[in-house]
């Protein structure tokens, strides 16, 4: 190989080069935030399902929400009838499947108006620290608030 | 090396065939889908809604405590151009309320008369046959509705609509709280919490409120109608031949928009 050094060192430099972002923040990983709870939705203890699978599957939920509310006409929720719950389940894969039935139990039973701008927004009014927080950790941004008017928010 | 002739032809003859393939397998696959549905959801039992405006005790003021009364209940703002206009209920002149009925010799009382207009909910809606998403589709109780998360923007449905109930958003209507002048036009923007704005590039109109129907509640207008002139405005079930509607039908004259289309509104004008 001619000017084998050269070769060798200028891969070297390269490597380096387009790999230094990965070590330059390597073990600096940004903790994924938790979402906080107002004092509201603490005191109300139960969301509409389990908090550990509205975590998982919320988005499911109201996009259920938006078909059945808006599409069928059913405008309000009833816990004791969880329909939207099965429909998830035969949706999504295998895998999590048994995840979420194992994460789902019946919460207290309750009427709620189907509405994320109403129904949602009115316990969890704080949308920075509860919904934007992990959207923007997850790199991910929902249109909902392109149309759904936000909360205003106390600084 | 290139192909050989016969390689050519075969290969030519085979995506002939598949290029024909193309409108062939969806006749034969899938027959009719490639046309615009033509299909008119049948008429289901149950409700039916229309609605009354009784033109002889309707005016101008009550007019505008309806426009108002919609407008901030749906919180559609006033863009300040007629080119942008987003109008959910409006009002018009004989003339161009029933261009169909136009006589130069109309009594003058209808001549200089105003209208008040929304969506006809028509029985066949010939938006719902364009719309590609079926973003806009018949619900069963006869409410030409609106999926706004559906909506692509085609504008097919207001190219379809005879009766330009349909407006499009241009730009983000949420630009009113921008822009010094239109923050003028439109204070208090927007006037209802417990009700989404739209997005740049979906086309909206009236719905006869399902919201509050949902809450056993009139539309907006309507309630805001008959607290200033009690009468003015009457919505009820069409099926149901005890109904306020029904009754006002049965005893009034009324006439309705450009029925010579056969689209069949459930918007009547008592006359």
């Amino acid at each position: 190989m001619y000017d084998g050094w050269k070769i060798i060192v200028g891969l070297i430099v390269c490597l380096a080069f387009f790999t230094f972002p990965f070590f330059y923040d390597a073990g600096k990983a940004a903790k994924a935030p938790e979402p906080v709870l107002t004092p509201k939705a603490k005191e109300a203890k139960e969301c509409v399902a389990p908090g550990a699978y509205m975590k998982r599957y919320h988005m499911q939920l109201l996009e259920d929400w938006r078909n059945t509310a808006v599409r069928g006409g059913e405008r309000y929720y009833d816990t004791g009838n969880p329909t939207w719950h099965l429909r998830v389940m035969d949706k999504i894969a295998d895998a999590t499947a048994s995840a979420g039935e194992r994460l789902y139990k019946s919460v207290e039973r309750k009427v709620y108006y189907k509405s994320l701008q109403v129904t949602c927004m009115d316990c969890h009014s704080n949308k920075s620290k509860f919904c934007d927080q992990c959207h923007n950790y997850m790199g991910i941004a929902p249109y909902c608030w392109e149309c759904h008017i936000e909360p205003e928010e106390k600084k | 090396m290139g192909i050989d002739r016969r390689e050519f032809l075969k290969v030519a003859g085979l995506s002939a065939l598949f290029g024909l393939g193309g409108r062939a397998a969806m006749d034969i696959l899938a027959p009719g889908e490639l046309e615009a549905s033509a299909e008119i959801p049948p008429l289901k039992k149950g409700k039916q809604w229309a609605m009354v405006v009784d033109a002889l005790k309707m005016d101008e003021a009550v007019m505008d405590k309806c426009i108002e009364a919609c407008h901030h209940e749906h919180n559609v703002p006033d863009l300040g151009t007629p080119k942008e206009e987003i109008k959910w209920i409006w009002k018009e002149d004989y003339e161009h309320t029933f261009p169909d009925q136009e006589n130069p010799y109309i009594a003058e009382e209808f001549e200089h008369k105003t209208f008040l207009l929304m969506c006809n909910h028509c029985t066949h809606p010939p938006c719902v046959r364009v719309c590609p998403t079926k973003a806009t589709w018949q619900r069963e109780d006869g409410i030409v509705m609106m999926d706004q998360h559906r909506c692509i923007g085609c504008r097919f449905c207001m190219a379809a609509c005879p009766f330009g109930a349909r407006s499009f958003n241009w730009g983000d209507p949420r630009r009113v709280l921008r822009v010094a002048e239109l923050k003028e036009l439109n204070r208090g923007f927007p006037w209802n919490h417990n009700y989404p704005t739209r997005s740049k590039g979906v086309v909206e109109k009236c719905t006869f409120c399902p919201e509050r129907l949902a809450k056993g509640m009139l539309p907006a207008c309507v309630e805001a109608a008959n607290k200033v002139k009690k009468g003015s405005m009457i919505f009820g079930d069409l099926a149901d031949p005890e109904s306020e509607v029904r009754e006002v039908l049965r005893k009034r004259y009324s006439i309705r928009r450009k029925p010579e289309l056969g689209t069949e509104p459930k918007l009547f004008f008592a006359i």
